[in-house]
């Protein structure tokens, strides 16, 4: 039959609801922009260069382990971008470059590529990379020496230190509105938290992370830290502290959610979340850490295959 | 084509489109020069020279027999009058083999005379044995597999796929049919419980055609017959079973209509109605012999094609995909439609990244985040016992939500007829 048109022959469905792995990433960078914003606006161009090198040679690593593993290169997705910017927000805007490029090689590196790239990671790229700057080089992560050199007219002090080593009432200058809209010391993306919280709702309403994660966390922290609080409020600070310092609010949005390493159904979920939020007070108020935002949510990502075994049993299956 | 809403958080809604009131405008396309017919052949390889009785040259009447010459109950009846052109074999997707009978038309009709007798006495075995064929395929098979003990017909007044609309046409404007139909399906089966499905809101005259009247969402997926049967009877069917397993058949509209209109002319209506959708995505609906290649539909309603555009048979979730406009109008198409190359959504190789949208959509609530990597690997048995990919209802969801881009439904059907082809080789050898 002289029928010399091709057509082209796939299998339904054949619609597609316009979803897209970049599309998701670029947004999650969006989201992250206002509180970037602030951290340059207040720690200036040394927070420009972290953020800049931090992203920049995220891509570039990813670039160079595509090409070294002979995959396709997948920078445009966003993702090595998107992990790049988180870990500059979580650095002292004084960290030095070294710091920043080991960093994301790591990230991308151990965090990432070596379990197959994008999907495969079971933990958080930047989470891997920043614990293991820690307890390589832990006083870089040390906000009041970092910071010392900047003048603000809010306490120079790191919340949670002055809490680790003062006790409550050294923290009773930190208003939950001054913590909110950014007037504390810490990394250059993480204190803007009324940034953070409105980067997070836009992510949640578009779909993008799983609010039950995000909101299940904070509970946890809230809940958590009110029960320290009751029991001695002057060693343990209040629960509304505890949310608006350190990384609880970027790693309730932009952490904890990470597809990859995160449950998806809805008990698990929860239970993911709030065990984080939970192990994150108590690192905090009875571990060694100042902050245990990092290690509580990398402990809750290798809990995260068994979590979601927990599952609404499927339609018609028979046991 | 129905896109993700700006906020994500609201599941899709995938209501159909309402059929528009008052009468629609329904084209006939003319009897064309040529129709294929085809006959889907049985898997076993011994049966694989299979053929039908007829050669070049030899004349058919409508609504003459053309069986399988090793299986008498493969068969189809031809809707036309005229002389077989050609008989050679075809091939589907999944390792399904067919004849294709072509049949040149001669423009009068001439109708087959055992088939106007057998019509004088409607029983079982002629329904058995000749009205499968009808347009619509009524799946009168069903009646007659081992154990089988069928006590409800449910008859479909609702499309089950997006750009159809042909059963909700068949019930506003074949009444008069359906109604006879609706009476040959008991004295045909002696089913006494003969339910008709329709959309919400629809004419409450319905009732008087004799049928047990229910409204049904109409909302993708919830018209699926898996999920009909939990709406309707409240039941649930098994994994691996079917809704025949739990004694109900699924009929629908057009081919109880086509029913009513054999039983009134003692004639078998060869004309089937369908819903095609341009690129322009405007509807047509028209009717057009069974075996009418879909070129000619298209040069009648002035739909352009073009190289690499795709046509699919059936609906945007379920339907399947033809390469070429020779490809003959079946008695079960109930929709055509063209997607222009430019919108052809684009697969990719990401892999899962384990977003959750497939866990969250599924109605079948399979971890279908944990089934694609095993069925990626091609680690089907585990799949099954594992990850529940028996339960899956089909609908084709999963893949049209996910970020990834995976074509896992597609993943989904290799890994079931994988499995089915694994343990039909365990049998033989055992
Ligand atoms: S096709 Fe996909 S969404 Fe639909 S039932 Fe099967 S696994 Fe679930
Ligand atoms: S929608 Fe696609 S990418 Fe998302 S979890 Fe399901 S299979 Fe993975």
């Amino acid at each position: 039959m002289p029928d010399s048109k091709k057509f082209i022959v796939s299998h339904a469905p054949f619609w597609h609801d316009g979803s897209h792995i970049t599309t998701r990433n670029y947004h999650t960078l969006l989201a992250a922009l206002p509180a970037v914003i602030f951290g340059m606006i207040q720690y200036g161009m040394p927070a420009v260069g972290v953020v800049s090198l931090a992203v920049s040679s995220a891509m570039i690593w990813e670039y160079l382990l595509n090409r070294i593993t002979r995959q396709p290169v997948t920078i445009g997705d966003g993702n090595a971008a998107l992990i790049g910017l988180l870990f500059a927000m979580l650095l002292p805007a004084t960290s030095p470059w070294w710091m920043v490029i080991t960093g994301t090689l790591v990230a991308i590196l151990v965090g990432k590529e070596i379990y197959g790239g994008i999907g495969g990671n079971p933990f958080h790229p930047t989470l891997v990379a920043v614990a293991i700057l820690m307890l390589s080089w832990k006083d870089l992560f040390d906000f009041d020496a970092a910071l010392v050199d900047y003048e603000f007219d809010f306490a120079v002090a790191y919340p949670l230190a002055a809490l680790k080593h003062f006790g409550a009432w050294a923290v009773e200058g930190f208003t939950p509105g001054g913590l909110l809209m950014g007037n504390q010391i810490g990394g250059i993306g993480s204190t803007f938290g009324l940034g953070i919280v409105a980067g997070g709702i836009y992510l949640a309403l578009r779909g993008i992370i799983r609010w039950e994660i995000s909101v299940s966390f904070l509970a946890g922290v809230f809940i958590t830290a009110l029960i320290f609080n009751l029991a001695d409020g002057a060693r343990y600070a209040g629960p509304l502290f505890h949310l608006f310092t350190g990384y609880t609010l970027i790693g309730a949005f932009f952490f904890a959610t990470e597809d990859s390493s995160s449950p998806v159904n809805f008990i698990p979920m929860l239970i993911y979340g709030a065990g984080g939020g939970i192990l994150t007070v108590l690192i905090r108020n009875i571990g060694v850490y100042l902050d245990g935002v990092v290690f509580a949510l990398l402990i809750m990502n290798i809990a995260n295959p068994l979590l979601d075994k927990l599952r609404p049993k499927a339609l018609g299956k028979v046991i | 084509m129905i896109k993700r809403s700006f906020l994500g958080l609201v599941k899709p809604k995938l209501e159909m489109p309402p059929v528009p009131e008052g009468r629609f405008e329904i084209k006939a396309v003319p009897t064309p020069g040529r129709v294929t017919l085809l006959l889907e052949k049985p898997k076993d390889p011994r049966l694989a020279s299979d053929t039908v009785a007829l050669s070049k040259g030899d004349r058919v009447k409508t609504g003459q027999k053309i069986c399988l010459s090793s299986d008498s109950t493969v068969y189809t009846l031809s809707p036309v009058t005229g002389t077989v052109f050609q008989v050679s074999p075809s091939i589907g997707d999944f390792g399904t083999t067919y004849i294709a009978v072509s049949i040149e038309v001669e423009p009068e009709d001439v109708f087959d005379e055992a088939f106007q007798e057998r019509m004088k006495q409607p029983d079982a075995a002629l329904a058995r044995e000749h009205l499968s064929a009808l347009p619509g395929s009524p799946p009168f098979g069903a009646f007659f597999r081992e154990n089988a003990s069928i006590d409800t017909l449910c008859i479909m007044g609702v499309d089950s796929d997006f750009l159809s609309t042909t059963q909700r046409y068949i019930l506003a404007h074949q009444r008069g049919a359906l109604k006879r139909g609706i009476d040959g399906l008991k004295t045909l089966t002696g089913v006494e419980r003969i339910v008709l499905a329709v959309p919400a809101g629809a004419d409450p005259q319905l009732v008087d055609l004799g049928a047990e009247v229910r409204e049904v969402f109409t909302r993708y997926p919830h018209t699926l017959p898996q999920l009909l049967m939990q709406t309707l009877f409240g039941q649930t069917v098994p994994a691996g079973k079917t809704c025949e397993d739990l004694g109900t058949v699924f009929f629908s509209a057009e081919a109880v209509a086509a029913l009513g209109e054999a039983m009134q002319h003692g004639r078998f209506p060869g004309h089937k109605v369908l819903t095609v959708t341009g690129k322009d995505q405007t509807a047509h609906m028209v009717t057009a012999r069974i075996g009418t290649p879909v070129r000619e539909i298209f040069n009648m309603l002035e739909i352009e094609t073009q190289e690499l555009d795709r046509i699919v048979f059936g609906g945007p979730m379920t339907g399947s995909a033809v390469y070429s406009e020779d490809q003959p109008i079946l008695p079960h198409t109930d929709a055509v439609f063209v997607q222009d190359r430019s919108r052809i959504p684009p697969i990719s190789q990401n892999p899962c990244i384990n977003c959750g949208e497939c866990v969250r959509i599924c109605p079948a609530r399979i971890p279908v985040n944990m089934l694609v990597r095993y069925l990626e690997a091609g680690r089907y048995d585990e799949a099954a016992d594992l990850y529940d990919l028996h339960c899956c209802i089909a609908c084709g969801l999963c893949s049209f939500v996910c970020v990834a881009r995976i074509p896992i439904f597609q993943y989904i059907r290799l890994g079931k007829y994988e499995l089915e082809r694994m343990h039909a080789a365990e049998a033989n050898h055992a």
